[in-house]
């Protein structure tokens, strides 16, 4: 118990903070809530960063009580600790961190402040066990209840029917990708008796033949899309859009930086199972891909500056599983690493940005901003930098790291390839867009505002987190560049007993070479957008005006929302409207309760009557049945 | 002398006096009326109680009858007592009247 005991503290101080905060933070005073809640996510990121640097590098599986314990099948509330986990602790408690500083900014003159931070909390809690569970079921706990925390927190401004109805959204299609998750766990269940990691992957190890590929590939495809709802893919992704009706903070936090990758670390720690399943890997790489595509052509008509990086972190989640796909897992992961800076430091800079504009979202409104809001202009440009991939910011080497698994992994890799390029240059595009847009050209509001920087709870995680965009990167300097890559060394241990299924390496030129080519292609996006909105700001209209027919689908979305909505919620609606709520609700249930009441009814209105009160008549009949009674008795006797 | 009389007429009479009592008992509102029914009732089982002692040489429906005398004795002085108290009270001997009770 006393080697699990810092583990456990991880996750109950953020709850310890969210209870003392839910239940009584009304009556707090303002710092004393941001106080608690800081101190808590503090602490908690102190321990984990102490753990990080006092790990032994050895896995570890801390025993826990017991939960679920029946003939056959038992649960506990076990932990495992690896490599994995530990950079999952890092990245979700130091940005959880920075993104509770700045919210205690950012939120200062909001209603429900305490609200805001109990909920906030417990995200932390429950993401911390999330990554610590070590058994699929208690992660499952962290996986609902990170979507229970994102619920809620989209729907934070709950009088606004627009945030309470994307709540509703993310949770029901968030609760279709659980639905195969849960299904994986009882096939898991049912071929290993367990939901443990180390007793399942245990067993994979020591016989992976005693399942056969399609229960392999079963088992995969459904948590495949367990991780397709929570990490907003092909088809499940339509909820993150709508979830930026979220404050700005939570954006960053959840709907960014962790929650979302939760589908990226299962994929990762389930490695094992995915292994044995091509087709599932195929698969994961194909909608990876496809998902990093799409939601790139779409990021590039988005006028909303959240809806912008909502649609840039579903591409790159994309890229993330397209490199799980690969079975590139450690770039996956580092991937996921490196986006949560500069995916969490764009948010929080849109967020200052939004702040300085009083509220303002549309960028066709903002405008030469770069003068007025410097600090955050700086930090949004290193934050640009690091996600279109331009040396040495934190995103070229993940991202890179990327398309050379992607470019070395067989012939169907050069594809995949070819689409994360082709997403580079539209990413560049799309973010320098959002760039000269906001900061850039002149002022287009009307109106006699003075946009102002922010304060500096707000500036100071940004400007944090830019030096990390910036530099974060560099601890997964590649070999083919010369340097010695410290991120996937120390991942190794955890995706050791990965076959070998990438092609020998091609040789360290052809890293650098695909390296050259991606920045060119991201320096490319960064001149046809300077020529769009900088040099030429009329030629983007003439242009949509010209490809109309093409503008209408991207800025439409490609009418998927439509389509989800005519083919499988309207169908839903009608059905539980007609046949559920009419038919069987209100005649079934309502009719057979009723009948019953009404007879009851009836029969009591008939025998009512003998209970007239009068005595006379209670004589009468006293009379009538001894009568029969005597009639009864001669002619039983008889 | 004995069994000049058969039995059944006894208990024919009998009948015939409870079946009096008990139909002025269910019809009759005057409460002295009611009062006196039940007197009427009570006597006509008197009578079967002695027709079938006469008829079965036994002692213990003679006894009966004496113990129904007392109760009855017992009962019209209560009942009595009873009824002037509620004339003093409400003014009425009709039993429909006295309905403070009722819903």
């Amino acid at each position: 118990m006393s080697a699990s005991l810092p583990y456990w503290l991880l996750p109950l101080l953020p709850l310890a903070g969210s209870g003392l905060n839910g239940f009584f933070g009304n009556k707090l005073p303002r710092p004393v809530v941001a106080a608690i809640a800081l101190l808590s996510t503090a602490a908690s990121f102190a321990l984990a960063a102490w753990l990080f640097f006092n790990f032994s590098g050895t896995a570890q599986s801390l025993p826990g009580a017991p939960w679920i314990a029946v003939t056959g099948f038992q649960a506990n509330f076990n932990l495992y600790v690896d490599h994995l986990t530990l950079i999952m602790l890092m990245v979700v408690t130091g940005v959880g961190f920075l993104i509770h500083i700045y919210s205690a900014g950012y939120m200062a003159h909001e209603e429900g402040y305490w609200r805001f931070f109990a909920y906030l909390n417990l995200f932390m809690f429950f993401m911390l066990v999330l990554v610590l569970a070590g058994n699929f079921l208690l992660m499952f706990v962290g996986w609902e209840g990170v979507g229970l925390a994102s619920y809620l927190l989209i729907g934070f401004y709950f009088r606004c029917p627009s945030a309470a109805s994307a709540g509703k959204k993310a949770f029901v299609v968030n609760r279709i990708g659980d639905f195969g998750f849960l299904l994986a766990m009882f096939l898991l269940i049912s071929h290993f008796g367990t939901l443990d990691y180390t007793r399942i992957f245990g067993a994979i190890q020591s016989a992976p033949t005693s399942l056969t590929t399609a229960a392999y590939t079963a088992i995969a495809l459904l948590m495949l899309l367990g991780a397709t709802g929570k990490s907003a893919q092909i088809p499940l992704y339509v909820w993150l859009p709508d979830a930026m009706e979220g404050p700005t903070p939570v954006s960053a936090l959840i709907h960014a930086a962790t929650m979302v990758t939760a589908g990226v670390y299962m994929v990762a720690r389930s490695h094992a199972i995915f292994n044995h399943a091509p087709i599932a890997l195929t698969t994961v790489a194909v909608i990876g891909a496809a998902t990093a595509f799409f939601a790139a052509t779409v990021g590039l008509v988005q006028t909303d500056i959240k809806r912008v990086l909502a649609y840039s972190t579903i591409s790159q989640l994309g890229y993330m599983f397209l490199a799980c796909g690969v079975a590139a897992y450690s770039a996956a992961i580092f991937h996921l690493v490196s986006h949560a800076f500069f995916k969490a430091l764009l948010f929080l800079a849109a967020g200052s940005v939004i702040h300085a504009m009083n509220g303002e979202q549309d960028m066709r409104k903002m405008g030469g901003l770069r003068r007025f809001v410097p600090v955050t202009f700086w930090t949004m440009t290193a934050g640009t930098l690091a996600i279109t991939g331009i040396f040495p910011f934190a995103g070229f080497f993940s991202k890179d790291a990327i398309l050379y698994e992607a470019f070395a992994s067989g012939p169907g890799g050069k594809i995949l390839w070819a689409v994360g390029l082709v997403t580079a240059f539209l990413t560049a595009f799309y973010m320098f867009r959002l760039w000269y847009l906001t900061f850039f050209g002149d002022r287009r509001e009307a109106g006699d505002s003075h946009p102002h920087d922010s304060p500096w709870s707000m500036l100071g995680p940004l400007i944090l987190l830019a030096i990390l965009s910036f530099v974060g990167g560099w601890i997964g300097w590649p070999h083919g560049l010369w340097g010695s890559d410290h991120f996937a060394a120390f991942l190794a241990p955890v995706f050791a007993d990965m076959p070998a299924n990438t092609e020998a390496s091609p040789g360290s030129h052809i890293e650098l070479i695909l390296a050259i080519v991606s920045t060119i292609v991201a320096l490319l996006g960064w001149v046809f957008a300077d020529l769009f909105y900088r040099r030429r700001p009329e030629l983007p209209a003439s242009l949509a005006a010209k490809a109309s027919g093409l503008y209408k689908l991207l800025s439409g979305k490609y009418w998927i929302d439509e389509l989800y909505a005519a083919t499988i919620v309207r169908p839903l609606e009608v059905g539980s409207e007609t046949v559920l709520y009419r038919g069987v609700d209100n005649t079934l249930v309502d009719g057979a309760t009723h009948s019953i009441a009404e007879g009851a009814l009836g029969a009591g209105g008939v025998i009512r009557r003998m209970q007239s009160g009068n005595i006379r008549s209670y004589a009468g009949w006293i009379a009538i049945g001894g009568a029969a009674l005597l009639i009864l008795a001669i002619e039983v006797a008889r | 002398m004995s069994n000049t009389i058969p039995t059944v007429f006894y208990l024919l009479l009998s009948a015939l006096l409870f079946s009096i009592g008990a139909v002025a008992f269910l019809v009759k509102r005057n409460i002295i009326t009611t009062f006196m029914s039940i007197e009427l009732m009570l006597n006509g089982v008197n009578l079967a109680f002695v027709a079938f002692a006469n008829h079965l040489h036994q002692a213990s429906g003679q006894i009966f009858v004496f113990f129904v005398m007392v109760v009855a004795a017992a009962e019209a002085a209560v009942g009595l007592a009873l009824i002037i108290a509620l004339f003093r009270a409400r003014e009425t001997l009709n039993v429909d009247q006295v309905n403070l009770l009722k819903l």
